[in-house]
């Protein structure tokens, strides 16, 4: 056995649990950390973001990517509070992320030592648990432990604080491995048949996939699910990527922003097969009215989620592809005519709906990134209404290639996102953004630009807060209060100025050229491309409605705005 | 609204009560009772709260994220009629002349046992339900209530039954 100080075990076995890259940045109680790491440069990649929130994201985004835990290290005090929107964005989406970070030595802690902060308190309710080591005994079995219950059950972040004077103190130390994984609970039989006769009986039966079809790698399952059971398929914005766009039974995107066919066949369906999903408010509309509230049949790993915010009919506890194993057998092969003509009418009306216009606009855009864009590249998203153009128009073959905040819909979350995409994969990444959340986060060029990271950001700059402003022209008699940004800023400048390469678009054919520029180039580029401000997300169905008052497209915008 | 009890074996590691009661205050419960101790092992805490409730579909969710914590072992709803519960009353009261034989006779019927008596002042302590208790600090209130301090609620399952058997530990 070696003796080894705290800091040296806990890179070691950070090495141990298979970690190759973390991101962070240094200060005062994570010095020792920072000088172990110098030593073990060759095993384990530092990568030094701008700010840790930054590094938090980029960890999410390594997660996303490939499913293995995200790494991320701070120091006390301000380092740590700067990973809490992180932290808190990994948590509401279910991501596997070990947060780890430096506070002061147990001798001052308690006494509002510099830069003490009592960080297991404030990330008490954004993580699945937390960790506060003062003990260097129990610090090699706090970190095992928290690697696995990151990555157990439904996964999400944990945080390990440590001492500063435990990473100074020496120990023991002999590596041990991971905490092996416990055995995936199988439903009880008579569970399982329920929820098959539930199925079975169904007329207008609808698969729901959401984030939890993703974790559990199930996208085969529920694609043999819903071909015997003539079931068509659509998806949360966190279930994208899950099941191939092209799939002829995928209606795409339920909710707020879902795709009309999605969102009327999910109204309309007499059977509810939800999988992995939460049924957040911004895919249920008003929960008292939403009309398969009663015919729901859930699998989920988090029994919390059964029963909810809907009234269920059969609740499955089991991660989806175990419970999708056992189901299948069970489920009798059918098809219903009137259904599938149901179906076959709304995606009618919804190719009606279409928008055919030709020129620089968000579906064009998206267009364009499609016909660049390999299936293998990771597609990441800031939040607002570039975030829904990427998830109604792109198309994705491969899961875990849309990478997105849907739970927190964390502005700003991009950039950090792609670079630990991108660092995970070794995949080309693209990013779509805003210039209200490019604006929070391009300070990240710099990050990509040193360490050549390859990520194409497509910046669509309408010069407004755009979903804020489409609430305001709809919901607020068009008072556009602080939503008119106006800057003076020149992005390309900016991006060009912090090491990335750079340019504007003013055409579609401009832009497919400098997408082939970018998807070549080894580091970062930014593309700019202007939209025009009064662009709306639709379909939109406005917060506490029901489908009737679903906005269609902007021709119905236009109507209810009375422009002409 | 409605009352709901429910006892948790946790952890005896520091931090863990705000774990619980921060899932309470998260999902908007308000606790009415909390009593918290050591248990037969010292690697335990037993944790009874009596807490209120909108609805049955609020008091599962809150049960069912509660049964997430690592650091909770073992976690019982209380049926009152299958259970035992009791919590303890001190009442300290003024010594008044006039009135002293009269509150006394109350005290007695009460079985209160007085564990303070000065010129002044005297404490009672009882044990017993929440019910007996309210009804004992109601007749208190004829007399010149000094300050009243009651622990809050314990409670174990009626039977052999138990929620974490010690040789399982």
């Amino acid at each position: 056995m070696e003796t080894l100080t705290g800091a040296q075990i806990l890179v070691r076995t950070l090495i141990d649990q298979g970690v190759d890259t973390i991101f962070g940045y240094p200060g005062g109680t994570v010095i020792d950390i920072y000088d172990a790491l110098f030593d073990e440069a060759d095993r384990i990649r530092h990568i030094e973001t701008t700010h840790e929130q930054h590094a938090a994201h980029a960890a999410d985004g390594y997660a996303r990517a490939t499913g293995r835990t995200g790494v991320v290290l701070a120091t006390s005090g301000p380092g740590a509070t700067n990973l809490v929107t992180g932290i808190a964005t990994a948590f509401l989406d279910s991501v596997p992320m070990v947060a780890i970070t430096g506070n002061v030595a147990g001798a001052v802690i308690g006494t509002d030592a510099f830069q003490e902060l009592d960080i297991t308190g404030v990330t008490l309710p954004i993580t699945k648990h937390n960790y506060f080591v003062r003990d260097i005994d129990r610090l090699q079995d706090t970190v095992r432990e928290a690697f696995s219950l990151a990555n157990s059950g439904r996964p999400g972040p944990v945080l390990v604080d440590i001492a500063k004077d435990v990473q100074e103190a020496t120990c023991a130390y002999a590596p041990k491995p991971p905490i092996a994984p416990r055995p995936h609970r199988v439903p009880r039989p008579e569970v399982i048949q329920a929820a098959a006769d539930a199925i079975n009986a169904a007329k207008r039966p609808f698969v729901y996939v959401g984030g939890g079809v993703i974790a559990s790698d199930a996208g085969a399952e529920v694609i043999a699910l819903a071909e015997r059971i003539g079931a068509p398929i659509g998806s949360s914005l966190m279930g994208i990527s899950s099941i191939p766009t092209d799939h002829p039974l995928f209606l795409g995107m339920q909710g707020m922003h879902g795709h009309y066919a999605c969102t009327m066949a999910m109204d309309d369906c007499d059977c509810l097969i939800a999988l992995g999903s939460r049924f957040n408010d911004r895919a249920t509309g008003d929960r008292t009215k939403f009309r398969p509230s009663g015919k729901v049949v859930r699998i989920d790993i988090d029994s919390s989620e059964l029963n909810k915010t809907l009234d269920d009919q059969v609740d499955v506890r089991s991660d989806v592809k175990t419970a999708l194993r056992e189901l299948l057998p069970l489920v009798q092969q059918a098809s219903h005519p009137r259904w599938e003509q149901t179906v076959r009418h709304l995606r009618k009306s919804e190719a009606a709906f279409a928008d055919c216009r030709s020129g620089m606009f968000p579906h064009t855009i998206m267009e364009a990134i499609d016909r660049h864009r390999t299936p293998d590249m990771p597609l990441v998203t800031d939040v607002g209404q570039h975030q829904m153009w990427a998830a109604q128009y792109l198309h994705f073959s491969r899961p875990r290639t849309f990478v997105s905040s849907g739970g927190l819909g964390t502005m700003g979350f991009g950039l950090g996102a792609s670079i630990g995409a991108a660092l995970a994969t070794g995949r080309h990444v693209v990013l779509v953004t805003g210039d209200g959340c490019f604006a929070m986060d391009m300070a990240e060029l710099i990050t990509a630009a040193d360490h050549d990271v390859p990520v194409t950001v497509v910046l669509l700059n309408n010069g407004v807060l755009g979903m804020v402003r489409q609430w305001q022209s709809l919901f607020y008699g068009q008072r556009h209060s602080n939503t008119t940004l106006a800057r003076k800023a020149d992005y390309v400048a900016v991006a060009r100025a912090l090491g990335a390469s750079a340019c504007r678009v003013e055409t579609i054919e401009e832009l497919d050229e400098a997408l082939d520029r970018a998807l070549a180039t080894q580091g970062p580029m930014l593309i700019e491309c202007p939209v025009d401000k009064d662009e709306f997300v639709t379909p939109m169905l406005p917060v506490g409605a029901t489908m009737d008052d679903l906005i269609v497209n902007m021709d119905d915008v236009n109507q209810r705005l009375g422009r002409s | 609204m409605n009352i709901y009890s429910i006892a948790i074996m946790v952890r005896n590691e520091y931090g863990v009560l705000n774990r619980v009661t921060s899932m309470f205050r998260r999902r908007q419960f308000n606790i009415t009772c909390l009593t918290v101790s050591e248990t037969e092992t010292e690697e335990l805490s037993r944790i009874t709260v009596q807490f209120e409730g909108e609805n049955d579909r609020a008091r599962e969710q809150l049960v069912a994220q509660l049964a997430k914590l690592p650091d909770v072992i073992e976690f019982r709803e209380f049926n009152p009629d299958e259970s035992v519960s009791c919590e303890l009353l001190l009442i300290k009261m003024a010594n008044d002349n006039g009135e002293r034989q009269a509150m006394l006779d109350a005290a007695n019927a009460f079985h209160a046992k007085i564990v303070d008596y000065t010129r002044e002042s005297i404490i009672f302590r009882i044990a017993g339900t929440s019910r007996r208790i309210d009804n004992f600090i109601d007749l208190m209130r004829d007399f010149e209530i000094l300050e009243v301090c009651r622990t809050g609620i314990i409670s174990l399952e009626r039977g052999a039954q138990v929620m974490r058997s010690i040789s399982t530990m």
